[in-house]
């Protein structure tokens, strides 16, 4: 009975997205992220029921166009659009004409004469996303640009804080890990910080990108300082892939100084939340004993993930605010 | 502004439909509230209570949310989202009979929207319609079993149900010219 007064009924500050794109945290307002977090509840509770599925999107066609590697974030978009009943298609680059040569916005223009309603961008490159939203009429929804950003990461990270916590602001985060090359840092940074919380970056000092204090956080390489008293650590994960430039001396050193022990993580506030992007390298950036003990909310953010990106779809179907004026 | 309904007169019909539903089911057996969001939540709680009154059983309440069901939500090719607030139907309505309470029944549409998101919740034994002001103008073939005030009411006009729970106050008042 109390959860039903608490739902009744707070007007929002706004109702909706001022934009046709989701392409980072950055240009959205707090209360448009607020927004987005309040409706991701009602979609959440979709996912309890029986029937999974609600004809919000009936007639929509949603595109997946990753061109990166990918199972968690595409697995959760297509989840998403099929509970909001759009029809999706996803293409996966290995089998299309990108290998024969074809560019970024030939194969966007070409999806677009098909006339889909919203394309979920995956690129390799900072900005892709940035260039589609400027040539294609479709919503564009960024699923991750290079080492740009990723903005519903960031929005199921918060989703998954406000849940545990009630609220972000006033909440001290330390995020430890590869703050060079990661987009999810950037993300949750504007996040965060727009949403008035302490944030701490942490990370070997070859891996800080110069002048990250202009974003509002402070860094340290000292791992001990960053999760001291923390509400929530956050770890990134060490991209092997692009290691290739000697950031450090070897995996295991990097665990010995930077990895999240349990004897870490009693630094922390002792409700802390543990919680990892993935895909985890378990022993590098974190021990398994923390990846599956009780703080971790791991799974929780990829659960929580199919609800805000349910409410960024839904969201973004309606059209920009200043279209419907016009 | 003729204010229509007064605090008085809503409670009076709130008691009138609760002797209603007790006796045309013959007790609370599988009864269970749905209100529909925003108003209707409130106004299922004030049934519920009136009849834990008059029969001692508390009968179970939750909240729809039918925004997701709307048939205009992909009609207007661009414009803001409805706001989506969360539905709350901690109980399983299969082989329940549901009262679906609603402050006005109108076109009969957002009846249509919580028909379709109350079956994807189980299968009720039935759906009976609550609503505090019917006031005609029916675009589907949808009626209601409890009624609280039939108002005639010219398409222009607008049924406005203010609610202590939500806005301070109990009446309801029929506007001209369809203002907000």
């Amino acid at each position: 009975m109390t959860s039903i007064d608490h739902a009744l009924d707070r007007q929002p500050a706004v109702t909706t997205l001022r934009r046709k794109d989701l392409l980072g945290i950055s240009d959205l307002l707090p209360e448009e992220i607020t927004l987005i977090l309040d409706t991701a509840v009602a979609m959440k509770e979709v996912g309890t029921r029986p029937i999974k599925k609600v004809p919000a999107l009936r007639g929509k066609t949603v595109a997946n166009l990753f061109f990166e590697p990918s199972t968690r974030t595409r697995t959760s978009f297509e989840i998403a659009e099929k509970r909001l009943s759009a029809d999706t298609l996803s293409i996966a680059i290995a089998s299309s004409s990108v290998v024969k040569g074809e560019t970024l916005a030939d194969t966007a223009l070409n999806l677009e004469a098909m006339a889909p309603d919203m394309i979920v961008l995956r690129h390799a490159s900072s900005g892709a996303c940035h260039f589609l939203s400027r040539i294609c009429r479709s919503a564009i929804i960024n699923a991750g640009d290079g080492m740009h950003e990723h903005p519903t990461q960031a929005l199921l990270d918060a989703f998954t804080i406000r849940a545990r916590k009630g609220q972000l602001a006033g909440l001290k985060v330390a995020i430890v890990g590869d703050l060079l090359h990661s987009r999810v840092l950037r993300s949750n940074i504007h996040l965060l910080t727009k949403m008035g919380a302490d944030v701490w970056v942490c990370g070997p000092p070859t891996l800080i990108p110069a002048d990250i204090g202009r974003f509002g956080v402070t860094a340290t390489s000292h791992v001990e300082e960053a999760v001291d008293g923390a509400d929530v650590i956050m770890l990134l994960r060490i991209q092997l892939e692009r290691m290739e430039g000697a950031y450090f001396p070897s995996l295991r050193e990097y665990f010995h100084v930077f990895g999240m022990t349990e004897a870490r993580m009693r630094l922390a506030s002792p409700d802390v939340l543990i919680m990892h992007p993935g895909p985890m390298n378990r022993g590098v950036e974190i021990a398994s004993e923390v990846a599956d003990g009780p703080y971790s909310v791991i799974l929780d953010q990829v659960a929580n993930g199919v609800a805000v990106r349910m409410a960024v779809l839904y969201l973004l179907a309606g059209g920009a605010e200043h279209d419907a004026a016009a | 502004m003729p204010v229509v309904m007064d605090a008085d007169r809503i409670g009076r019909s709130l008691a009138r439909i609760a002797h209603e539903i007790v006796e045309r089911n013959k007790g609370t057996d599988d009864l269970a509230f749905v209100g529909v969001r925003t108003r209707g939540v409130p106004i299922a709680r004030r049934l519920a209570r009136a009849l834990r009154d008059i029969t001692g059983i508390e009968v179970p309440t939750g909240a729809l949310d039918i925004t997701l069901y709307r048939d205009d939500l992909m009609r207007m090719p661009v414009g803001p989202q409805p706001v989506v607030r969360s539905t709350e139907i901690a109980f399983s309505i299969d082989s329940r009979k549901i009262l679906l309470v609603d402050d006005v029944l109108y076109t009969g549409r957002t009846t249509r929207a919580a028909l379709d998101a109350l079956i994807d919740f189980g299968r009720p034994k039935a759906i009976q319609l609550v609503v505090l002001v019917d006031r005609g103008h029916r675009e589907l073939p949808i009626r209601a079993d409890y009624v609280g005030k039939n108002l005639p009411t010219a398409p222009e006009e607008s049924v406005q149900v203010r609610l202590q729970e939500i806005d301070g106050d109990d009446q309801v008042v029929l506007e001209q010219g369809g203002g907000a």
